[in-house]
């Protein structure tokens, strides 16, 4: 239940007030029934914001660079809007918190505004609304949106459907080269960081990350046996896809090296505005968002026509092998979807 | 499909060291299926209240042992009236003299609770000041 009605919470967000930001984005995160009319009031007025997306391993320091990132770009006199995701209890539903915990140096200043989001059951990295909640952050106004996700293992890779750049965060001791050619998460990196750049294992995952990208050029020329090979691309991708992926060494909890991180996002910036990638990447990403919400909206629909001794009728003759899922879901087709 | 969730900022203002307390109570919360925003150690009046508006919390727990309960207590107070918190249930464990009690409350704390509390008790009143 909102307190304000939607138009009036919509038109203080717009004003810039922090409060009805704040509540949008509980109403946004909640799905209650008004977020549907909020989202689409806000919609005409998203789009503007640039969005970094950090993820890595849980310690790997990715709340530590978020703060240490922002601090830069404050100095820039960018505003930065920072969502953290952390995960929820499969088990109670419960979440504690506390990547904003790490970023108390942030506090009092009121160019950034630091949301904690709980996963709440959804898989890859992000909650379900993160996206929905990135968008109520652009039509407040915010330069920058930084979303950290969940410690992510290897295959929370969600967040490439949300950010213009992704940055994944290593530490040193975490794993061998053959991790680093290992499909997943570092694949999707636009630049990759090696945190923690004071340990003295730092050298070892540098060197690591750089034969996975070495392994991956399109054109080089290796020793081999004392021969020399040249490895070429078959692979057809154009040209302005290939690109260096760059990896910057901070230590994220005394500043070095995030002006270098800053720098290799300016780069990436520029790069998928002059190459056209960052507008074909934003329609891509309109589809397919367009494709999973019919899915989801026709899923509904069609579950509500459908009564639920129906339902379990079905999953009775699929326990004795009187019928099987696939003529199961036909059964269930012959009902007509409710419009919503 | 609405999906709320009780939202919780545990947090230890002024100069005081002790967060085990905080961190129990925030695990309890989290298993009664709460989100909890751990703030942690050394937060001042205004931090707290900046990050109560920001992440939109129901309730905003502080835990004092320092003894500075009452200058901290009515400063989160007045801030959360300027800022327009005022729906914001506040909570407070820690060392409270029972004679400080009385006072707290009608500042407007909802419940204090002291060492020794059953955490099911904490977990009971939120449900309870919170509309869900």
């Amino acid at each position: 239940m909102l307190k304000t009605s939607p138009e009036t919470l919509v038109s203080q967000l717009l004003a810039g007030n922090r409060r009805a930001l704040a509540r949008t984005i509980t109403a946004v995160e909640n799905e209650i029934p008004e977020s549907v009319e909020i989202l689409k009031t806000l919609y005409p007025h998203t789009g503007r914001a640039y969005i970094i997306g950090i993820t890595g391993a849980p310690g790997t320091g990715k709340s530590c660079l978020v703060t240490a990132l922002t601090q830069h770009l404050r100095k820039q006199n960018k505003t930065v809007g920072i969502i953290a995701v952390d995960p929820t209890s499969p088990f109670t539903g419960g979440a504690v918190l506390g990547d904003r915990f790490r970023m108390r140096d942030l506090s009092g200043d009121n160019g950034v505004f630091i949301r904690s989001m709980a996963s709440r059951g959804q898989l890859g990295g992000l909650a379900r609304t993160t996206y929905d909640v990135m968008r109520v952050m652009d039509a407040a106004g915010f330069d920058i949106i930084i979303i950290e996700t969940v410690g992510a293992g290897q295959n929370e890779v969600e967040i490439v459907k949300a950010a213009d750049t992704t940055i994944v965060v290593e530490a040193p001791g975490l794993g061998d080269d053959i991790q680093a050619i290992k499909a997943g998460i570092l694949e999707i990196a636009d630049i990759l960081v090696v945190n923690k750049a004071d340990s003295p294992l730092v050298q070892n995952t540098v060197r690591a990350l750089k034969a996975m990208l070495d392994l991956g050029h399109r054109q080089r020329v290796v020793a081999h046996h004392g021969q020399l090979m040249t490895q070429t691309d078959s692979t057809g991708a154009p040209e302005y896809d290939f690109r260096e992926v760059p990896i910057i060494q901070t230590v994220a909890t005394n500043g070095q090296g995030v002006l270098e991180l800053a720098e290799a996002i300016d780069a990436h910036r520029s790069y998928l505005a002059e190459s056209g990638i960052r507008q074909d990447r934003q329609r891509a990403r309109l589809e397919s968002e367009l494709i999973a919400r019919l899915r989801e909206t026709l899923l509904k629909n069609l579950l509500s026509a459908v009564p639920d001794d129906q339902l379990e009728g079905l999953v009775e003759q699929l326990m004795t092998r009187d019928t099987d899922p696939m003529s199961a879901v036909q059964t269930l087709l012959n009902y007509q979807a409710r419009k919503s | 499909m609405e999906n709320r969730k009780i939202r919780v900022l545990i947090a230890k203002p002024g100069l005081d060291g002790h967060d085990r307390g905080a961190k129990v109570i925030a695990r309890s919360l989290r298993d009664a299926g709460m989100e909890v925003i751990y703030t942690g150690l050394r937060q001042t009046p205004e931090m707290i209240v900046e990050a109560a508006l920001q992440e939109d919390v129901d309730v905003i727990g502080m835990s004092i042992l320092s003894g500075a309960h009452m200058a901290l207590t009515p400063r989160v107070i007045e801030l959360m009236y300027e800022n327009g918190l005022d729906d914001v249930k506040v909570i407070i464990g820690g060392i409270i003299p029972d004679e400080d009690v009385p006072t707290l409350k009608s500042m407007g704390v909802s419940e204090v609770f002291g060492p020794g509390t059953n955490t099911d008790d904490i977990v009971k009143h939120i449900r309870t000041v919170v509309s869900v």
